[in-house]
């Protein structure tokens, strides 16, 4: 049985269907800002600031915070196990990995209800 | 016709401090033989070249090796699928231990083989001749039995490079949905919960090299998605 404690979600499986879900997440609020970038060629601060002012729009775009936050976690999770090979690098570098998440997501959430 | 310039990995752990490749000048008359023809014509030079062959017809899977890159069959590629401005190049399977020059320790390979069980396990009662399956249960067999475990797939995978120890690598990945996918077998949940770890089977990324390389035409990726699906359909 092969056992690891650092991953996401402690299972390769659940790993697996979170990388896919926020994947569909994240291409979905893409599209959804390049239409909105593109339908608004003339945008200013009021039209950008209206459109965070919603609910929905913050609930959405907590939502792709968070698939990034978990994405980004298991992509690079993997490229450690797979490439660091000294335990005390590999860790360290998780530990540098997982607080750039955490400290991007706190602040992603302080930008959406801040202003 | 000029003779094929030929560059062999060499590394006898007795007496080389490290691994180097030799030249070698072999005339093929012209003919387009198999790789493995060319390896006998330079052991006629050099009796000390080290290669693993045996049934010398693409069944016993012994002389698999990196051909000009690409892993595949000594005896059964011909010099024209892997020569280019004839030369050619010819090193042990990627990623295991060498041995000596061509043959490599397949240790980790079986022990991954072992480690998803590849035998048929069934808890009932044995019938009085034989456990039937319907046409249609053997068929969902076919294009999974036929792996003869030569490791070009397994070995050309960066995924086993990588994780050798926990990744199974496309070969026994293979194996283990020939018997997931066995109507006799009743081991499934079993095999299954063995699997669901962030290595055995997900450490694959779906790149397919084993499929470009099985000498057999075989699709390990196709059998690694249908493991996933049974995981997710068992779990969810």
């Amino acid at each position: 049985m092969v056992t690891n404690i650092t991953s996401f979600g402690r299972s390769g499986l659940s790993d697996w269907l979170m990388q896919r879900v926020s994947a569909v997440i994240l291409a979905l609020y893409t599209v959804f800002i390049v239409g909105f970038l593109l339908f608004n060629p003339n945008l200013d601060y009021y039209a950008w600031s209206g459109l965070f002012n919603q609910t929905w729009m913050r609930i959405f775009s907590l939502l792709a915070f968070i698939a990034i936050a978990a994405h980004a976690w298991i992509g690079l999770w993997t490229v450690t196990t797979d490439y660091l090979k000294s335990t005390c690098l590999r860790m360290g570098a998780q530990a540098v990995i997982i607080l750039g998440i955490f400290v991007y997501l706190v602040w992603g959430i302080q930008i959406l209800w801040g202003a | 016709m000029s003779n094929l310039q030929v560059s062999v990995y060499r590394y006898n752990p007795e007496t080389d401090s490290a691994p180097y490749m030799q030249e070698f000048q072999v005339d093929t008359k012209g003919r387009d033989v198999m790789v493995l023809d060319v390896l006998h014509l330079m052991k006629e030079q050099d009796s000390g070249l080290a290669f693993r062959r045996s049934c010398r017809e693409g069944v016993c899977g012994s002389d698999g090796m990196n051909m000009n890159g690409k892993n595949g069959l000594a005896c059964i590629t011909p010099l024209s699928d892997v020569v280019k401005n004839n030369k050619l190049t010819l090193r042990p399977l990627p990623g295991l231990p060498v041995i000596r020059d061509m043959v490599v320790d397949m240790g980790l390979f079986y022990k991954q083989y072992e480690r998803i069980q590849p035998y048929l396990q069934n808890d009932t009662p044995a019938p009085a001749i034989e456990r039937l399956q319907s046409p249609e249960e053997r068929d969902k067999l076919d294009g999974l039995y036929e792996c003869i475990l030569c490791a070009c797939c397994s070995t050309s995978c960066p995924s086993f490079w990588w994780n050798p120890e926990k990744f199974v690598g496309p070969a026994g990945l293979l194996q283990s949905y020939r018997f997931l996918a066995d109507s006799r077998d009743t081991a499934t949940s079993e095999r299954l919960s063995n699997l669901e770890d962030p290595f055995s089977v997900f450490r694959c990324r779906g790149i397919m090299n084993c499929v470009a390389v099985c000498p057999k035409g075989l699709n390990p990726t196709r059998a690694i998605g249908k493991i996933r699906e049974m995981l997710l359909a068992d779990a969810t």
